[in-house]
């Protein structure tokens, strides 16, 4: 069991996660989100009064 | 059918303290029988409230001031938040005071209840959990509320929350002087506190992403991911971290699930990414927030910024072995740890340098505004212990620092300079709009509290890398003969004036944090005090006007 999982978790597991990450990694910066990042950052900003 | 439900709620209370004082009698442990009894008394409590507070016409809306109307965010929680971490930021920063002076004059050890052991875990989790908790609950409903547009999903299980959040810190609090503990760094409470604190914790996830689901606002800003990130992964550590069987369902003591090195490998597992999740991504979602806010401008890089959320979510959580050098833990996971850890240097600088380049354009606003002078602190301190803390997981250096007071210095330098910074100038940011003030009581007690805080810190950390480094060369340090030259006593006595300097350094800082609660509370008294604004603006009407064309020589 042990064998088994240890194996898994340095060959296919590994292979996942890495792969995983890197594509969510590079999602903002596929082509056309940096209009949709700029519009993310600025989100905070719409409520000036604090929304009171 | 008011008073039908009053009269439930009184029944329901009277039932919980009848059961209270059955756990009292049965118990088979004093311990357990006090927590039963803080069990008891608040049941009393709510009962007599329940009793006294019944109005035909009124509900239990006015009991716990639920939200007015749709249009309204609902910052009641948020406000209690705001006085909940001053009070134990105050408790728990007093705490670490005393314990400090305790190691350099043990005879204010009183036994048995005051003594460093007890007092100890009273401290790290008072300003961890107490002081850090309650800024995050605080910090959490207030953000989220503002970036999804929408007010808090169940706001009746938000205030569960923090009333129940509060009620484990009071029986982790007296149960560590009563001598109650499952011997686990961090992870002190006992199986009945622990189960309590896992409902409190899921009823917190329901009001996060209840809140999250209901956003008017299409995309969830980055600060949002870093919370839902620390609930989810806290609720995962505590869980399977706190794994035990009780001797006695009316006893305090219970045995852990595992044992050996794996018990070993579990609990630092949790240990280190309690300090990943909940005191970095947690924390790091105060920082997406409140300084762009305080700076008035986005963020500097919002890519950088979920390249920063990945990199910590997948690397976070395999540096944890890094505590466990050189122990009966495998070889390859010990390095597997020490690998993970250093992976981490590059997401926290760049998530350092996206925090202070959100500056870039306004940095003379670290001359006249003492809040984002403490902002740009905090993230330097959080560059500084992120590149530390990689360094001294590397084996070879970790031989010399683990069980000296580097260690103490390190985690200090994040805590009090990252945490504790950032968390001040939060509040800062926090309480004028909370209570509808113009602005905070005294800016220029900002800046006291800024530069005793500074020192105070540099003070610490720079007496225990001192104290660590010398007391691990003195712990390898041979003669020619063969022998240890010195004893463990010999590294004690040496340390004494380090150990006198970090008491000053922590007083200072605690010192800090009381003029703090003086400006707080003077703000919130709705006073502003007269003083010399932080800048001035140095104008020579007769310097400023351009040169007149000289007339040339005929």
């Amino acid at each position: 069991m042990y064998e088994t999982l240890r194996h898994f978790a340095d060959s296919y597991g590994l292979a996942v996660m890495v792969v995983l990450y890197l594509a969510l990694a590079a999602w903002p910066f596929r082509p056309g989100a940096r209009e949709h990042n700029q519009s993310a950052a600025n989100s905070i900003f719409k409520d000036d009064n604090d929304g009171e | 059918m008011q008073a039908e439900n009053a009269l439930g709620r009184v029944g329901l209370w009277f039932g919980v303290m009848l059961l209270s004082i059955g756990a009292i009698v049965a118990a088979k442990d004093s311990g357990f029988a006090a927590h039963a009894t803080i069990i008891g008394v608040v049941a009393f409590l709510l009962m007599c409230f329940s009793a006294a507070r019944f109005d035909p016409t009124s509900n239990a809306r006015s009991f716990f001031k639920m939200p007015e109307g749709p249009t309204r965010y609902d910052d009641d929680p948020v406000r209690w938040g705001v006085i909940a971490t001053l009070f134990w930021g105050i408790a728990g920063m007093l705490a670490g005071v005393v314990i400090a002076l305790q190691m350099a004059f043990p005879q204010l050890n009183i036994e048995p209840y005051l003594n460093f052991g007890r007092l100890r875990p009273l401290h790290t989790s008072a300003v961890i959990f107490a002081f850090g908790g309650n800024a995050l609950i605080a910090t959490s409903y207030y953000i989220v509320q503002r970036t999804c547009r929408t007010q808090l999903a169940f706001p009746s299980l938000a205030r569960f929350v923090f009333w129940g959040y509060q009620l484990f810190i009071v029986l982790a609090a007296t149960g560590y002087l009563l001598g109650i503990t499952q011997s686990k760094e961090y992870a002190e409470p006992e199986w009945y506190v622990d189960l309590w604190l896992t409902v409190v914790w899921l009823a917190y996830l329901a009001v996060f992403i209840g809140t999250i689901v209901r956003r008017r606002e299409p995309h969830i800003y980055v600060a949002n991911w870093f919370f839902l990130a620390f609930i989810i992964t806290v609720a995962m550590l505590h869980v399977v971290n706190n794994l035990a069987m009780p001797v006695s369902l009316l006893g305090a003591k219970s045995y852990s699930a595992f044992a050996g090195v794996q018990d070993a490998l579990t609990q630092w597992w949790y240990g280190h990414n309690a300090v990943g999740f909940f005191l970095t991504a947690g924390f790091l979602a105060m920082m997406y927030y409140f300084v762009p806010k305080q700076a008035e401008r986005p963020v500097y890089s919002y890519r950088l910024s979920i390249i920063h959320f990945w990199s910590l979510i997948f690397l976070y959580i395999w540096a944890g072995p890094h505590h466990l050098h050189y122990t009966a833990l495998p070889d390859w996971a010990q390095t597997l740890g020490m690998v993970f850890s250093i992976m981490l240097w590059m997401p926290s600088w760049g998530g350092m340098i996206n925090g202070l380049m959100t500056l870039n354009g306004a940095w003379d606003k670290i001359r006249t505004d003492p809040i984002i002078r403490m902002m740009v602190m905090a993230l330097a301190f959080y560059g500084m212990s992120t590149f530390e803390g990689p360094m001294m997981s590397i084996k070879a250096v970790n031989s010399l620092s683990h069980y000296t007071d580097w260690t103490i210095g390190h985690v200090h330098s994040g805590a009090l300079g990252w945490n504790g910074l950032i968390t001040f100038a939060c509040m800062y940011y926090l309480v004028p709009r909370l209570w509808k003030r113009e602005r905070m009581y005294s800016l220029r007690m900002i800046n006291w509290h800024f530069w005793l805080a500074t020192i105070g810190i540099v003070f610490y950390a720079a007496s225990m890398w001192v104290a660590g480094i010398m007391q691990g060369l003195m712990w390898r340090e041979y003669g020619t003969d063969g022998y240890l030259l010195w004893s463990f006593a010999d590294t004690v006595s040496a340390m004494f004036p380090m150990y006198v300097m970090r008491a000053v350094g922590g007083l200072m800082y605690l010192s800090g944090a009381l003029i703090m609660t003086y400006n707080v509370w003077m703000t919130l008294a709705g006073k502003l005090r007269e003083e010399k604004s932080m800048t001035e603006t140095p104008y020579d009407a007769d310097a400023d006007r351009p040169i007149p064309a000289t007339v040339p020589a005929e």
